[in-house]
């Protein structure tokens, strides 16, 4: 959708179009200064169509409209389709019109500017440098048993998935070995998504008639109900949160969930990614972002360079002060995927992981260190967690995360 | 047909909507463009209220549909009227008609029952069409919906398309729990209702609680202005606001200072969920009446 509207041709067709409406006497450089604030508001985020632009032409010339004082709230009106524009229309309508500070403030700062990148040149790009550069972890290099090196040439075979599903991601060091395990974090994740709506085909039974139907059915019978027909109760499908740690105790996790992250969003119809260590970011409309490579990369620099400790508390605080009405219903499963390393105190993640769990179906914690031997849930962030914890469970491979499809089918 | 902006401000005053500076252009350019208009806000800023003033404003017919999850097209459209179908088929049968001729005549307009939208394009004269809540939806009915935004007309299959007589004047409210479709908001004009200021809130209460004194009415505005201003999890509205005034002014008080226990009692009327009035406590309720009154 967005594409589309992109993509109309700038400023010409737009004059054009103008014209030939019934804008007589809408004089050549009022057109042009319109098509101009058109042009001002789409980069700075605005969808704006052909329609709209031509309406406000229509605007203009109505008699009824001419007077300043009623010019900006008509035009605001049509040209705003968000909260976030409704907010920011004002300052880029005085600063085209009124000529404040005009070309320095046209592209407001912030603002999510239409892609330039040509998109031959991503098309291109391989997999990006944050995901290759891996932190160190020397001891575990790839001469470990369960990873060995020589798997060039066959990365695609079936064995060799299976290997990688078992390997702990903290081992998989080799580039190709990253790249096939990504590969298969985002394919898992659209396998889930249609494993789930399957299994809700198969459950539908009737449960209530369909009288619509029924009495379609049965006019020849003479109106007796001989075949009746029933209604299935529609089964929403699960929408899935995740809330992903970013912190630097869990970088050596983080670009492959980043991964998965993408793969969730792009496969589950209702899905919303957050990413957080100090502070937390929704990162959805980053995710939805069609180009893998891009998005991934986008998102792993906004993971990126953190320090500073974790604050789980404090990050899921804002999540339900601010995010959770929006994005959790009843049908919500939380997946929370962390260390538990928390450095704010445990008696504030304690009070938002309770406001959490009485909003949402169910909180699945995610917990790499699972997968260690001898882990025991001792941080005492995962202490005050662990209460209000439905499904407490590894994903330190990828195997881990494929036993989870079973558990997310039956909510 | 199209009334004046001034005079659709005018008439909205007339019909007791206190109306924010803008709204009024919005209403107006509804009409001058024929298209819809989507209203968001908070919860309780008073975006129904603007239906019913528009209709109120037209002299027209408020259509109202509540959207709500698992809101289906039998509900929202159209409906056969079973019972006298299965009677007319009986009836019919026993004259000796054929399977045929009965089913063209049972899917008659006769045996429609008309739901909320396909009573707003069945109407000659232009009734205003509530569509509220629309975010409760799903998107599958949204997407239903942009039919009817576009075109004026609806679809009911055994009968083909119905076209609107007259164009209905729609507004939309969202709160805002659920992401709209792009093309749904690409349809609408736009208008985002804020909370009223001070002295909106205050004319509010004053055309809205007759009798009320207006220095009364101005403390109780700037006093919900300071609630909302605390952290809470359900931010009072212009009803709470109301219902807050009305019985203040049902104990016949007149000034807020005067009885500081009173206000915190009565304070039940805008915060409702247990956080919340655990929250303002009486302390914070007698800071928040030193700073207004």
């Amino acid at each position: 959708m967005t594409g589309s509207l992109q993509e109309v041709p700038r400023g010409d067709p737009e004059r054009r179009l103008l014209k030939g409406e019934r804008s007589e006497s809408l004089g050549e450089p009022a057109r042009r200064r319109l098509a101009g604030f058109g042009r001002t508001l789409r980069d700075n985020g605005f969808h704006i169509g052909l329609a709209e632009t031509r309406d406000a032409a229509t605007v203009l010339t109505s008699p009824a409209a001419i007077q300043p004082a009623s010019l900006k709230p008509a035009l605001r009106a049509l040209f705003c389709a968000t909260h976030s524009d409704w907010e920011r229309f004002d300052e880029i309508f005085d600063a085209f019109w009124l000529g404040r500070n005009m070309r320095q403030r046209q592209i407001l700062s912030g603002m999510p500017s239409a892609p330039h990148a040509p998109a031959r040149r991503l098309a291109e790009a391989h997999v990006p440098q944050q995901l290759l550069e891996l932190p160190d972890h020397t001891e575990q290099r790839t001469d470990s048993a369960e990873t060995p090196v020589d798997g060039r040439g066959h990365r695609e075979g079936a064995s060799r998935t299976e290997l990688l599903t078992a390997t702990d991601l903290r081992h998989i060091v080799d580039p190709d070995e990253i790249a096939a395990t990504h590969a298969l974090a985002s394919r898992l994740a659209r396998i889930m998504r249609v494993r789930l709506v399957r299994r809700e085909q198969i459950r539908k039974r009737g449960r209530r008639l369909d009288l619509r139907r029924t009495i379609h059915r049965n006019i020849s019978h003479g109106g007796t109900l001989v075949d009746l027909a029933w209604r299935r109760r529609k089964i929403k499908p699960l929408r899935l949160v995740v809330l992903l740690d970013a912190s630097g105790s869990m970088s050596l996790y983080t670009a492959f969930f980043v991964r998965f992250l993408h793969g969730v969003v792009d496969a589950f119809r209702e899905a919303e990614a957050f990413v957080f260590h100090t502070r937390l970011a929704h990162v959805s409309p980053s995710l939805r972002d069609r180009d893998v490579t891009r998005a991934v990369e986008k998102l792993s620099l906004m993971a990126q360079g953190i320090g500073g400790g974790t604050r789980i508390g404090d990050s899921l605080a804002t999540f339900n002060r601010w995010h959770a009405r929006r994005v959790i219903n009843s049908r919500t499963a939380v997946m929370i995927v962390s260390d538990g390393y928390d450095t704010g105190a445990p008696s504030q993640l304690s009070v938002e992981m309770r406001r959490l769990r009485r909003r949402c179906k169910k909180i699945i914690w995610l917990n790499p260190l699972i997968g260690w031997r001898d882990y025991a849930p001792q941080a005492r962030g995962m202490q005050a967690a662990l209460p209000y914890i439905d499904l407490f469970a590894p994903a330190h491979n990828l195997a881990s995360l494929a036993a989870l499809e079973p558990y997310l089918a039956r909510i | 047909m199209t009334l004046k902006r001034e005079e659709i401000a005018d008439k909205l005053a007339a019909a007791g909507y206190v109306a924010d500076r803008d709204i009024a252009t919005a209403l107006w350019l509804m009409d001058f463009l024929k298209r819809p208009l989507l209203l968001e806000g908070e919860a309780g800023v008073g975006k129904t209220e603007v239906g019913k003033a528009l209709a109120a404003v037209h002299g027209a017919e408020l259509i109202r549909l509540q959207c709500y999850e698992g809101l289906d097209q039998n509900a929202a459209l159209y409906e056969w009227n079973y019972q006298r179908q299965l009677l007319a088929i009986k009836a019919r049968e026993n004259i000796g008609e054929n399977a045929d001729a009965i089913e063209e005549h049972i899917f008659s307009e006769k045996y429609l029952l008309e739901r909320p939208l396909l009573a707003a394009v069945r109407r000659d004269k232009p009734p205003v069409l509530l569509i509220d809540e629309v975010d409760r939806a799903d998107e599958e009915f949204e997407a239903f919906l942009l039919e009817l935004l576009s075109d004026f007309q609806v679809s009911v299959p055994e009968l083909g398309t119905i076209k609107a007589t007259a164009i209905p004047r729609v507004v939309l409210t969202s709160n805002a729990t659920r992401e709209l479709s792009d093309a749904l908001r690409r349809r609408c004009l736009y208008h985002y209702i804020d909370f009223p200021d001070v002295d909106r809130e205050a004319k509010i209460i004053f055309t809205r609680v007759p009798g009320i004194d207006a220095t009364l009415a101005l403390q109780i505005a700037r006093m919900v202005a300071a609630v909302r201003k605390e952290d809470l999890r359900k931010v009072p509205g212009v009803a709470e606001t109301l219902d807050w005034a009305a019985t203040l002014f049902g104990l016949e008080m007149h000034d807020l200072r005067q009885e500081p226990e009173a206000i915190y009692e009565t304070m039940i009327c805008l915060l409702k969920t247990q956080e919340d009035r655990a929250r303002v406590t009486r302390e914070v309720s007698a800071r928040l009446l030193g700073k207004v009154a």
